[in-house]
């Protein structure tokens, strides 16, 4: 990038080297001593009032602390025995009855795991089984059976104001948007569309599964070290469920072994604090992969859309929007608002009519899964629109660009985009593809296609990151930041935006990991707001102290401090290298000493402007936009309905790039995890009870899935207030993939997949009954 | 119930008394404090506790440290000396085979059996012996280039 010195150089990760030693440090390394460990009994039923626990002989076992259960929990003064972002709707260990099969009912913590997983063994519940739900169209119906009697809002966030105490309901959250008078298009309409797409519960699989280890301090403080993507989040929720005052609890999270979504929010960390409080020992909970499994869950979602055509355009499209947030809200709520406004796609339509709910089921709970709803949405639009193409006899590309939204139009929430690099994300999609160029001879059994997706997500607005930026004398400097580095490189370019900005270089920076005693505030490290948000506050930070940097070389030099610039560890005149003075000398004439620091806060909070409850209508519904579009080649085999993936191109616009080899690789990487989603990662349920629930049943992308040719293209158009016009990169190149891939299925052999994963299966039926229904035709 | 085993782990003769039901990777993580080591899926399926018995990767959450008795392990911790990485690790940083890194020792090893087994592979044979081990940041194709980085590096 022009201009710049570390802004738009690809420089290597700050954390590499102790990442390829295995000696960076994960919750798990750290151990206390006197330290328990934590075994949880789950419930085998997906709706059951408890009756009974009997706990007795778990308790005589020798090594085991304490055995518990909520009903002690719900007895405890002072403490909530329910969590949650959206609404506190989740017990730490199950209070009166149980929501889902594997819904924590009682907690042992004993010396040691094994000792803690044998005394489990003794426990006796006595259940009594209550009629679940387990379909998300089932749950809406009035008959179907509560999963919960009342909706207790969180107030947590900001941007979460606005959801409701529940009428008795599934319905936890109702977002709707109107916009113009969609029964007058579809009654004028030369053509109606109307499909229904769905995509199943799936897991995120961080190959560093939960784990929380917390103790009591010598000062009465309570101490958690956690696997979480949010840290500040955590110790406002153990504060509050707890009462324990904000600066008696201190909140560190080291490197993560992999979020995706996983580790948002409250986890794990009510439950060790309880324990904490209970045994004022260490404890730590690390889940096995099969708990991970019955954790936290991607939203299963059904979409039903209509789509009127009048003279070859799109004039309305009417999306109802079914997610599944299973046994507990989570942060459902807030995907079903945030994505639930983006359904109808990234177009000039006219007429837009959105219903989006999110709704209990006895299921897992689900949460946010990289990509926040968005994957899930986009595969029933672009599908959608792709289907609608071919039916007319357009060009698909062609119909995406014509109504794609310009620079300064009006998305369907009445918000003006901008920096809304869409069309060039398609026309690069089209160009990496050879979109132009005649298709390969095809086999009889080995039919190839080529398909293109395209899609938007909005970054979740309001939100807020604080930083802090201490400069030492020596020209080094500490960034006080809460973003958690789950392996995204946010620790990277930090340094590289606060290196710009000072003159310095980003070795020269150093990052210090998120510890509520010291580092800011900060939402979430998620949703691609990391870059922006994070970035503009160490920016403005860093900015603050170069300030008092020009102020003492201005007035030691007589020059005006508008004409200074920071560059190479020294303040100077610009264009005039040599007149300047370093760090070190800044410091001396300042203090008369280099023992000292420069300090300074700032804080980048964004706002959105009001949406009306009743139209979804707002000026300013979010501060940006991550426009994506993918391309994919298939080959698919007739006769097993095999689908091979031969190339994967993954677009995205990501602002300016701060680091352009670590955007090429979040958008490459993210594409290439949303293969597995799109061709066979399902959590299937029988009856709530989750059969595929281990990595032996429940496959993951393996090298062996990665097609010959994946390659990811970065588009940067520059958003005004985005550090250095940054926007952001970790979620865009999973939004596009499973349409993009179901389009190059039909273009191959002519059918249509609505249902996710593509499963071989799923083709050939496909296949089956293409050509009964074509028979019937002839 | 206890028994003892003589391991050889990172070039160290180590004489032990252990629980008969342990897995190599507890009495690797829990003894010897090898954090590289990485327990995740817990049935062998993802590669991230992959050591090396007798130079050939295994799960060490699936293998009894009973079992082991009488072999050499070799864990990352043994790759550098602290100063200078192994060349594979070298390639890894250089190609960015790397992001949340969970995965990353036991890929390093996997791929220090691969070359010393083969020094060619072709890229079918790397997908094919790497297959074992999962990457959920899905960072595949990085670490290819990884593989054909420290091959040119083990020649020079």
């Amino acid at each position: 990038m022009a201009g710049f010195a570390v802004v738009g150089q690809s420089v290597h990760r700050k954390d590499a080297n102790q990442k390829v030693t295995g000696k960076v440090l994960h919750v798990g390394n750290i151990e206390m001593p006197g330290m328990l460990h934590v075994a949880v009994l789950r419930s085998p039923y997906a709706h059951a009032r408890i009756k009974q626990i009997d706990k007795s002989n778990a308790e005589k076992v020798s090594g085991v602390a304490v055995v518990l259960t909520g009903a002690e929990i719900a007895k405890m003064p002072g403490v909530d025995p329910h969590f949650g972002p959206a609404f506190r709707d989740q017990p730490i260990l199950a209070v009166e009855k149980v929501c889902y099969v594997g819904d924590p009912v009682v907690a042992v913590a004993a010396v040691d795991r094994r000792t803690a997983e044998d005394a489990l063994q003794l426990v006796e519940v006595d259940y009594e089984p209550l009629p679940a739900v387990h379909d998300v169209l089932d749950a809406v119906k009035p008959e179907s059976p509560l999963v919960h009697e009342q909706h207790r809002p969180a107030k947590a966030f900001a941007d979460l104001a606005h959801v409701k105490s529940g009428q008795r309901s599934n319905i936890c959250y109702h977002f709707k948007l109107r916009l113009g008078d969609v029964d007058k298009a579809f009654a004028e309409a030369d053509r109606i569309f109307e499909d229904t797409f769905s995509s199943p519960p799936a897991q995120h699989v961080p190959m560093e599964p939960h784990i929380t280890l917390a103790y009591w301090d010598e000062h009465e403080r309570l101490n958690v070290w956690t696997a979480s993507q949010s840290p500040s989040y955590v110790r406002t929720e153990l504060s509050t469920t707890f009462g324990i005052p904000m600066h008696r609890i201190r909140v560190r999270v080291p490197y993560l072994g992999g979020g995706y979504g996983a580790k948002l929010y409250a986890k794990l960390e009510p439950l060790v604090t309880v324990l904490v409080l209970i045994t004022k020992k260490p404890v730590r909970y690390a889940l096995t992969r099969e708990e991970e499994f019955l954790t936290i869950t991607k939203h299963k979602v059904v979409t039903k859309i209509k789509t009127a055509i009048k003279s070859g355009a799109i004039t309305a499209r009417k999306c109802e929007v079914y997610w599944d947030t299973g046994a507990y809200a989570e942060i459902g709520p807030r995907i079903g608002h945030k994505s639930g406004y983006t359904s109808a796609g990234p177009y000039r339509i006219p007429n837009v009519w959105i219903d989006s709910y999110c709704v209990y089921t006895n299921k897992v709970p689900a949460g946010a899964f990289r990509g926040f709803g968005v994957p899930q949405v986009i595969w029933a639009y672009d599908s959608q629109t792709d289907l609608i193409a071919r039916a007319l006899g357009a060009d698909p590309v062609e119909f995406r660009l014509k109504p794609a939204l310009e620079e300064g139009e009006s998305f369907a929430t009445g918000t003006v985009v901008r920096s809304f690099g869409i069309k060039e994300a398609i026309r690069q999609a089209a160009q990496a593809i050879e979109w132009n160029k005649a298709k390969p001879v095809q086999g009889d059994t080995k039919r190839r296609g080529r398909g293109i997706a395209a899609g938007v997500k909005a970054v979740l607005t309001p939100s807020i990151s604080g930083a802090i930026v201490i400069l030492n004398a020596d020209g080094t400097a500490n960034v006080l930041s809460s973003t958690v580095e789950m392996g995204q490189g946010s620790e990277t370019t930090l340094s590289q935006i606060v290196a710009e900005e000072l003159g310095l270089t980003a070795d020269q920076i150093h990052i210090v990991q998120p510890d509520t005693d010291v580092t800011p505030y900060d939402t979430i490290t998620a949703g691609s707001r990391s870059t922006f948000h994070m970035g503009n506050a160490v920016r403005m930070a860093a900015s603050k102290i170069k300030a008092q940097l020009c102020d003492v070389v201005a007035s030691k030099l007589e020059v005006d401090p508008d004409d200074l610039v920071a560059g190479k560890g020294r303040i100077y005149v610009r264009g005039l290298e040599e007149r300047g003075m370093s760090v070190g000398e800044i410091f001396l004439a300042k203090f008369g000493s280099l023992g000292t620091t420069l300090a300074a806060e700032a804080v980048c909070q964004p706002t959105a402007a009001h949406m009306d409850p009743e139209t979804g209508q707002s000026e300013k519904c979010t501060e940006y936009w991550f426009p994506s579009a993918t391309a994919a080649e298939v080959e698919v085999d007739t006769e097993t309905g095999q689908v091979k993936v031969l190339q994967l191109f993954s677009v995205g616009d990501t602002g300016t790039a701060i680091n352009p080899r670590h955007c090429e690789q979040q958008l490459q990487c993210a594409a290439l995890m949303h293969l597995g989603l799109t061709l066979f990662e399902e959590m299937i349920f029988d009856e709530g009870q989750l059969i595929n629930g281990s990595l032996l049943d429940y496959q993951i992308v393996s090298f062996k899935d990665m097609p010959q040719r994946v390659r990811s293209i970065v588009v940067e158009v520059p958003h005004d207030d985005g550090p250095f016009g940054a926007k952001g990169a970790g979620e865009t190149g999973a939004l596009t993939v499973a349409p993009a891939i179901a389009n190059a299925i039909h273009d191959a052999v002519g059918v249509r997949i609505r249902e996710l994963p593509i499963t071989p299966e799923r083709v050939l039926r496909a296949l089956a009954e293409k050509d009964r229904t074509g028979a019937l035709k002839d | 119930m206890k028994c003892a085993i003589e391991l050889k782990i990172n070039g160290r003769d180590e004489n032990l008394v252990i629980d008969v039901a342990d897995t190599l990777l507890e009495v690797l993580r829990d003894r010897f404090k090898f954090w590289s080591v990485r327990e995740s899926c817990g049935v062998g399926a993802c590669g991230s506790c992959t050591v090396l018995l007798d130079d050939k990767p295994v799960s060490s959450c699936l293998l009894l440290a009973a079992r082991a008795t009488g072999h050499e392990i070799t864990t990352v911790e043994s790759l550098s000396d602290g100063e200078k990485v192994h060349p594979i690790q070298e390639a890894f940083v250089e190609q960015r085979g790397l992001q949340c890194a969970y995965c990353t020792p036991g890929f390093v090893l996997s791929v220090k059996a691969l070359l010393d087994e083969n020094a060619h592979p072709t890229d079918d044979e790397v997908r094919e012996y790497l297959a074992g081990n999962l990457c959920r940041c899905a960072g595949y194709a990085d670490i290819l280039r990884a593989v054909r980085a420290a091959q040119e590096k083990l020649r020079s």
